[in-house]
């Protein structure tokens, strides 16, 4: 870390941050790749579940890839601070002398282009596959890329709460889905009007909006968290 | 207006959920105070018991 | 700086053991009183409801446990903001004591609006605005009770709920709002009318004592459960040992 010895500005430090998780996550690109084929998978289960009759499948198709969408990327957040905890990067963040939320939000916010960007591109294929018309697709991808932000986000206060208490699988699941069962409404509403053609603009100004509120304010629980699980 | 008790239990037709509702509450709240009276008298055993181990480390120093 | 000496002696754990001993008599015999009343007036001297007949006494049970619901998170999210800010333990332990009373308020809501719904819309469950809300109330409950359950270490555990707590009540209103906007594109018509907005006194009076009742009863069980919390967090404070009746 040679940032500890010349004075850097928080915008760069926070640049750091984000250009390290992304060389990481482009280094492991097996993994990355894991909740994005676990979301085609469950999208999958539905045709086979219930029957792939097109009028039926269009119906449930918005609920499907949200539902999909939302737990494939609360999976990929388990591990966001693990990793840092382990070698150390963690407790040097919080000794960088930087504010600790802005270098963690870096960090999240890296987390969401390495997660959502993958879900969000392969989401037109998912959709397609449950006979969702093409007119639809572009407030579908919007829709998601507002919405992981938004569960990455407020995942991630999750993923730092857990840290440090024994490890529960479904845990982080428990705590993070009642908080983020907005972001499937609102999302979820939008596809749906999209998919019948009506305008979806309410939802999508939802979403937006959560996620102004959820950029703002988690990374300081985000930052309250780590702190306890060091201290 | 004055009703038989016939009818007050009756409820009108809706004895069931009425009377269930009543019952349910009085169950869950008889349940909060043993689960708030059992903490308490737990709690008090668990530091009599850290008293007494303590007392006991202290006279094995000291003999 | 003499008003805030109250303030400053309820950190200390011996103070809060104390007065909430002293409260407690008092407490339970208004919970008595009012919820007696309350109960009395709302199943015999209150006329049966023109629409709903004598369904509507499930009221006196369901809104104060709805009611006591929201008052116990935000009590938890209240006392955990306190803990944080004044590293003050007794805080973290009013948070620990109110969230299992709350969780159980809100089975309570659940449960009886599911038994007021079944003769007034023929099923059990509707996916009704107030009844989803409760629902997940619940699930956030038992995800705080979770991550509580989760930690060996006291301390690690008070702060890591409390941080919870404070994120769940900043989202409750956002999903409070979601709920009603996505129930009433999808359903519209079945709210929950169990209260109107003009009630005569026979049936207002006991529901409004019965909501002061349950608060009572909140309170009561709160000042239990938080002695207990107390005596384990002090371990071997000396102040304990004649309360426990230790040598």
């Amino acid at each position: 870390m040679s940032g500890a010895r010349d004075p850097v500005s928080l915008p760069s430090a926070a640049a750091r941050v984000f250009g390290r998780e992304c060389r990481l996550g482009v280094r492991r690109v097996g993994e990355l790749l894991q909740p994005v084929t676990f979301f085609l998978m469950v999208t999958t289960l539905f045709p086979l579940a219930l029957s792939p009759e097109p009028s039926l499948m269009r119906n449930i198709a918005p609920g499907v890839v949200w539902v999909g969408a939302l737990l494939s990327s609360l999976l990929s957040l388990e591990g966001l601070f693990r990793a840092d905890l382990d070698d150390g990067t963690l407790e040097q963040l919080v000794l960088a002398g930087q504010p600790l939320a802005g270098l963690v939000a870096a960090k999240v916010l890296a987390h969401w282009l390495l997660v959502g960007v993958p879900l969000v591109l392969a989401a037109p294929l998912a959709a397609s596959s449950l006979s969702v018309p093409a007119a639809a697709l572009p407030v579908l991808m919007l829709g998601l890329a507002l919405g992981t932000g938004v569960i990455v986000f407020v995942g991630a206060v999750g993923a730092a709460l857990t840290l440090a208490g024994r490890r529960g699988s479904v845990l982080l699941s428990l705590l993070v889905l009642p908080l983020v069962m907005p972001v499937l409404i609102f999302g979820a509403r939008a596809t749906d009007e999209a998919v019948r053609g009506d305008s979806a603009a309410g939802g999508l100004w939802l979403l937006l909006a959560m996620l102004i509120l959820a950029v703002t304010l988690a990374p300081l629980a985000v930052a309250a968290a780590v702190r306890i699980c060091l201290e | 207006m004055e009703r038989s008790v016939a009818d007050f239990l009756a409820m009108g037709g809706y004895a069931p959920y009425v009377w269930s509702s009543y019952g349910a509450w009085c169950v869950v709240m008889l349940a909060n105070l043993a689960g708030a009276l059992g903490a308490l008298k737990a709690a008090k055993a668990r530091a009599r018991r850290r008293f007494e181990s303590a007392a006991s480390d202290d006279g094995g120093e000291r003999s | 700086m003499a008003t805030w000496t109250w303030f400053h002696r309820l950190a200390s754990p011996p103070h809060v053991y104390r007065i909430s001993g002293a409260f407690l008599p008092w407490l339970a015999l208004f919970t008595a009183l009012f919820i007696g009343y309350g109960f009395y007036g709302g199943l015999v001297l209150a006329p049966p409801d023109y629409q709903q007949k004598d369904a509507f006494r499930i009221i006196y049970v369901h809104a104060p446990s709805a009611w006591l619901s929201m008052l116990a998170y935000v009590t938890v999210a209240v006392a955990a903001a306190v803990g944080l800010i004044w590293r003050m333990k007794v805080a973290h332990a009013v948070a620990a004591s109110a969230a299992p009373i709350g969780a159980s308020f809100t089975f309570l809501a659940l449960l009886t609006g599911s038994l007021w719904g079944k003769p007034m819309w023929g099923t059990w469950w509707t996916w009704d605005a107030r009844l989803t809300s409760e629902l997940i109330l619940l699930f956030l409950y038992l995800g705080y009770l979770a991550l509580r359950g989760a930690f060996d270490d006291r301390a690690r555990a008070d702060q890591a709920s409390a941080v919870l707590a404070i994120v769940g009540v900043v989202n409750i209103p956002i999903i409070h709002f979601s709920v009603v906007w996505w129930n009433s594109l999808h359903q519209g018509s079945t709210v929950m009318k169990l209260a109107r907005p003009s009630m005569p006194g026979s049936m207002l009076w006991p529901l409004l004592s019965s909501l002061l009742g349950f608060t009572l009863l909140f309170a009561a069980l709160l000042c239990v459960r938080l002695r207990a919390e107390i005596i384990d967090r002090e371990r071997t404070a000396s102040w304990l040992r004649p309360i426990v009746g230790a040598a």
